[in-house]
């Protein structure tokens, strides 16, 4: 049976990876998970200078799901290369560095500094709802998705994955744009854009007033975009979005994502990236799938 | 070493010791033999709809008995659901979580504000010097005869029913009492007030913070507070409530 993917030339020895801010860079994790059991750590969004994030709270829980607005507090590219990458190529796993950044400059300063780096692949952050300048102002728009992807390109030493916003009229616009400007891979999606308002105070509840929204209740979002973006584009599709257990991960799988990534559920369940795994190798012995690429976009 | 763990507890036992605030004793094994005062634990919801843990503060630890108490008060649907649990029904717990209390061997306050008094429970048990307990409350009292098996305790109530009225300083100013280190835990107005007090009159001050966490272990980076420093594991001035504290030197935070 086998489990290995490949990613842009990456091999991953299974389709499961973190989401970007929900595991930091694995260090608080690896206490609860194996992180040689996983296909990828991908990281939180490192920008070139250390960021502050936003003011508290930062998250709420809504049904089926939660808000964020931490605002890609980062410690900057520099610790990031002294501290976290380190620490990870303790593992037998893949690194998979997400980019933040306010301003095309800033962008292309981190993907520089990672050029030398022992990293697999980038992912670049263009769907932040959480921060003013940069991010999402980035991932809305097809034009700006194409220019700053290729300017991206430009200087990057390892593959491009670029992570896409939901909050889009046809996330297959910002897709298609994404692989003009010489993408390798997309992941999708980021949280979409929420609020909740405190009745007994009459007051926001997030200090950013709105913040993105993630877990089970964004699921069938999630997995109708996968399913429509793998019909647009021909590059590899990183599928995210509500995972909770192996189900959720097949489904995504079967939408048309190579390699999935799991996030909000970090929270509910620590060990569940490593449990997840387990469930997609019983589900293939059950259905007697050889080979985990028969099931990507298998759905009929 | 592993120092955190994940576990599904039973509930010894649980009771409504004051309106809308429960008592639960759980059974752990691991969670147990490594808590410390001014630790906490995430409770996790048996209800799929509600994905985050609840931090809860550890009022007592039973290293014989392998239990713990936590003692919370009904915020929102997730703690009603755990004030529902009755003895033999089980809970996820995650911990034992944060740093706790640094002891000292000082003529201490043990100041507690609200649901902030629990966590100071463990640590009556655990100091062992003279102490002498604030606890200040709204109206209606919780706790106050426990704390006495450990030393002097005042009240301090806001409406004046018991004790002191006014808050927990009102009641420190009013028994003229003095002490050279402080352990707090409560809101912030009162935290804000304690640091104050402290820097006044040049005396150690431990405070325990909150704010709204998801993971609850230091990954994501949702319960941060200012720091006059800029943090060694952050970078910036923000350090992580559920993992560099809760209990912070007050001078070390701005709140």
């Amino acid at each position: 049976m086998n489990m290995k993917v490949d990613l842009c030339g990456v091999t991953l020895k299974n389709p499961v990876m973190t989401a970007s801010g929900t595991f930091g860079a694995g260090e608080e994790y690896s206490e609860f998970v194996d992180l040689n059991k996983l296909g990828a750590v991908v990281t939180k969004g490192v920008a070139n200078v250390p960021w502050e994030g936003n003011p508290t709270p930062r998250v709420a829980e809504v049904y089926g799901g939660m808000l964020n607005a931490i605002g890609l507090q980062n410690p900057g590219i520099d610790l990031f290369i002294e501290r976290d990458i380190p620490f990870l190529k303790q593992y037998d796993t893949k690194i998979i560095v997400n980019v933040c950044g306010h301003t095309t400059e800033e962008y292309v300063e981190v993907v520089k500094r990672l050029a030398d780096q022992p990293v697999d692949m980038l992912e670049i952050n263009i769907s932040c709802p959480n921060v003013k300048e940069g991010g999402i102002a980035f991932g809305q728009n097809p034009k700006t998705v194409e220019d700053i992807t290729r300017e991206i390109k430009k200087y990057a030493a390892q593959p491009v994955i670029m992570k896409l916003s939901p909050n889009v009229t046809d996330i297959t616009e910002t897709a298609r744009a994404a692989e003009a400007g010489g993408a390798d891979a997309l992941s999708l999606i980021n949280t979409l854009t929420g609020m909740k308002i405190d009745i007994n105070r009459r007051k926001f509840v997030l200090a950013n007033k709105t913040g993105g929204m993630s877990g089970p209740a964004v699921h069938p979002v999630a997995v109708r975009m996968v399913y429509q973006t793998a019909q647009a584009v021909d590059i590899p599709i990183i599928g995210m979005g509500g995972i909770m257990n192996a189900e959720d991960a097949i489904e995504m799988i079967l939408a048309g994502a190579t390699a999935v990534s799991v996030g909000t559920a970090n929270f509910t369940n620590p060990k569940v990236t490593e449990e997840i795994v387990e469930g997609i190798a019983a589900y293939m012995e059950k259905y007697q799938v050889n080979d985990i690429k028969e099931l990507v976009g298998a759905v009929v | 070493m592993q120092t955190k763990f994940e576990e599904m507890v039973s509930v010894i036992r649980q009771e409504e010791i004051a309106d809308d605030i429960y008592s639960m004793w759980l059974k752990t094994e691991q969670i147990v033999a490594y808590a410390k005062a001014g630790q906490f634990v995430s409770v996790y919801s048996n209800d799929g709809s509600r994905l985050l843990p609840r931090p809860i503060s550890i009022c007592e630890i039973d290293k014989e008995k392998g239990a713990i108490r936590l003692v919370y008060r009904i915020a929102g649907k997730g703690t009603a659901e755990f004030s529902g649990m009755r003895a033999g029904m089980q809970l996820k717990v995650v911990g034992p979580l944060g740093n706790g209390f640094t002891k000292k061997d000082k003529k201490a306050f043990l100041i507690g504000g609200g649901i902030g008094i629990p966590p100071m429970l463990q640590l009556a048990k655990e100091l062992d010097c003279e102490k002498q307990m604030v606890l200040g409350y709204r109206d209606e009292l919780f706790l106050t005869e426990e704390f006495e098996a450990f030393g002097k305790v005042y009240i301090a109530t806001e409406d004046g029913s018991a004790g002191t009225k006014g808050n927990v300083l009102d009641a420190i100013r009013e028994n003229g009492l003095t002490a050279d280190v402080i352990y707090a835990c409560g809101p912030a107005p009162m935290l804000r007030a304690l640091k104050e007090y402290a820097q006044e009159n040049g005396i150690e001050c431990w405070i325990s913070m909150e704010e709204r966490m998801a993971c609850g272990i230091g990954a994501c980076l949702a319960c941060v507070c200012k720091s006059k420093e800029k943090d060694a594991h952050s970078n910036v001035n923000n350090k992580r409530i559920c993992k560099e504290g809760p209990v912070f030197l007050a001078e070390e935070v701005e709140f």
